[in-house]
């Protein structure tokens, strides 16, 4: 049908239409891995997932009529329901499931964002540097890394958790330093082939210092993998403090989070299930949707994977 | 030639242990020791001299290096002192108590783990792209997502509570009280295999040797069973070593819902209560079991792929 209507393009009219500036504009890596990203749909679904839950937790508590504290004592233990106002019910002694959920998401994630953020930075630092200068600083700083990697990790954070006392600041800091290995030996084999590229190279022949190469030059390309990682990681993180809340080490009353309010809900299950069923479900499809979308970004940014 | 290797490599790999260990023990002394409060503050307090003759018969009056020394002496002998906690057991004969519990369970949980996992895995590689696929892998990746502390309690909540099959909680060495804390161990890590085996086995069923095997004429059985699963494998394998290392950190959890006399809830309880030696030994115990798995795993990859001579795994 359009090959009728419209008469066929002759070569001439091809190449001006290809030397368009449009046309001929490359695609950046970026460009291409988004595109690859949108194609994924459960990577795409699971990303609009979290933008709902992320804007849930942060403006939820502020929408919901009951304060996460407040003890409705007309209420205890009861289930989801809509006349009394208490949607995803009540526990024991009467504070709102919804209420407490939200609040403690913000915990959670907060610790996700935060760990993370203290695991990218020594992470980052630590393979960029390893990688960059080689040789023996390399060889002592990676083996140094492959000796912390066979610890049982667990047991040192539950370790410092006993050491120091709950402290909310210092569960986002031990969390975090045992959790920047992967993001270590990741940076540091993209450090090794970055640091024979060209434009590297020629910084160390204007003279450029090594700190500077590295922060500058080094460090921004880096970013890609960087990001996939970060994605990754926050889910490790936010259930490592979920793992210490329900063991009674991690934060505490009033404050909660999704692994405390698990714990309650633990204990009341054959009485009130909805005071475990929710706070998990939360923890559950948050988990969910940050390893789908990590999934998705590593497949969209390293090309290689696709067979 | 290559048994020599072996042996060479093995020795070495040995005594690179020693430095690890002596890092972790280390860190664990440290760390345990910096933590306020001491095995014997408990709710009464001691008279001055009580505490002074319990502190003087486990060495606690001495200089902190020399306590520190002392350990490493005995731990280089096996032994891994008395339980200030429970007085009348030393720490050997506790740990000799609750591991065969905790091992009972995490070694089910590793089996149930690989043999289930690489099956959902293969299933789910030769239906690539189907819907079968997307919904299996799609379940995998709930089962990675969702805690053990979630899973266990919504389990119970079925299967023992509204459905009574099985019991809440509990430890009898009956296979009834094993079925939910193996099942809850052994979840996340078969999701994890699933999806670590469907990705290799489509890679390698791409690779020019497989072509090749089809191109003979082989059956689609033997091509996939007895060419391309084995070098499939080799992620699975190497990722065995970790998960010994999950599966033991997830029996903390495991054996406090479930009500099993584990090390994991020795080891939570000993640290609360600042039992130096209980928390001592268990992690250096711990650390030993792991540090030995990844090194058979090592091993073991080493020889399922030929590629790899000993001298190059480290």
């Amino acid at each position: 049908m359009s090959e009728k209507s419209s008469p066929a393009p002759s070569v001439e009219d091809a190449f001006a239409l290809a030397m368009e500036p449009e046309d001929v504009r490359g695609r950046s890596l970026w460009t291409d891995a988004w595109h690859r990203l949108l194609k994924n749909r459960a990577a795409l679904v699971s990303g609009v997932i979290m933008t709902l839950m992320i804007l849930a937790v942060v403006f939820g508590p502020w929408l919901v009529p009951w304060e996460a504290d407040f003890t409705d004592w007309d209420h205890t233990s009861a289930p989801p329901s809509l006349e009394t106002g208490h949607w995803f019910g009540t526990d024991p002694v009467g504070r709102d499931i919804l209420a407490r959920t939200l609040e403690g998401g913000r915990i959670s994630l907060l610790v996700g964002l935060i760990a993370t953020l203290v695991s990218l930075v020594i992470g980052v630092g630590y393979g960029a540097i390893a990688g960059y200068y080689g040789g023996v600083t390399d060889r002592i700083m990676m083996r140094f890394v492959d000796v912390i990697y066979a610890l049982p990790f667990m047991f040192f954070v539950i370790l410092l958790m006993v050491v120091f006392g709950r402290n909310i600041i210092l569960i986002f800091v031990a969390i975090g330093a045992v959790n920047w290995l992967d993001m270590a030996r990741i940076v540091r084999g993209q450090t090794l082939s970055l640091k024979n590229t060209e434009f590297v190279e020629a910084a160390q022949a204007c003279g450029v210092d090594h700190r500077s190469i590295i922060r500058r030059h080094i460090v921004p390309n880096l970013l890609g993998v960087v990001m996939v990682y970060v994605t990754l990681t926050i889910p490790q993180v936010i259930l490592v403090e979920s793992f210490l809340s329900f063991l009674g080490l991690g934060v505490q009353e009033p404050m909660s989070s999704w692994g405390a309010l698990i714990n309650d809900g633990a204990q009341d299950m054959e009485s009130a299930p909805w005071t475990l069923v929710f706070p998990a479900a939360f923890l559950t499809v948050t988990l969910y949707c940050f390893n789908y979308l990590g999934d998705g970004m590593r497949d969209a940014l390293d090309p290689k994977d696709h067979v | 030639m290559r048994r020599e290797g072996l042996m060479r490599h093995v020795a070495t790999r040995l005594l690179g242990l020693v430095p690890t260990l002596l890092l972790l023990i280390t860190i664990a002394f440290v760390l345990i020791r910096v933590a306020p409060g001491g095995p014997f503050d408990g709710e009464v307090t001691l008279p001055p001299e009580v505490r002074a003759n319990l502190e003087a018969k486990y060495h606690l009056d001495e200089p902190i290096l020399q306590q520190y020394f002392r350990y490493l002496g005995d731990v280089v002998t096996g032994d891994f002192g008395p339980s200030f906690r429970y007085p009348d057991w030393s720490v050997n004969e506790l740990i000799a108590r609750g591991f065969p519990a905790s091992a009972t369970v995490g070694g089910l949980a590793i089996l149930i783990a690989f043999f289930v996992g690489t099956g959902i895995g293969v299933f789910a590689a030769l239906r690539q792209n189907t819907a079968i696929d997307y919904s299996l892998m799609g379940v995998a990746m709930l089962g990675i997502s969702v805690p053990n502390f979630v899973i266990a309690p919504l389990l119970i909540l079925v299967l023992a509570i509204y459905a009574g099959w099985l019991p809440a909680g509990g430890w009898d060495w009956s296979w009834q009280s094993m079925v939910l804390p193996v099942l809850t161990l052994a979840l996340p890590a078969v999701a994890y295999i699933a999806r670590l085996t469907r990705g290799s086995l489509i890679e390698v069923l791409h690779s020019d040797y497989i072509r090749t095997a089809r191109a003979k004429g082989l059956a689609e059985r033997v091509v996939v069973l007895r060419h391309a699963l084995k070098p499939a494998l080799l992620p699975v394998i190497s990722y065995l070593g970790p998960t010994a290392a999950v599966m033991i950190t997830g029996s903390v959890v495991i054996e406090r819902i479930y009500g099993i006399p584990g090390l994991g809830s020795y080891f939570v309880q000993g640290a609360l209560n600042r039992d130096y030696t209980l928390v001592m030994g268990v992690v250096v115990f711990y650390g030993i079991i792991i540090i030995l798995l990844n090194f058979v795993v090592d091993l073991l990859y080493a020889w399922l792929d030929p590629r790899i001579g000993y001298e190059e795994i480290r």
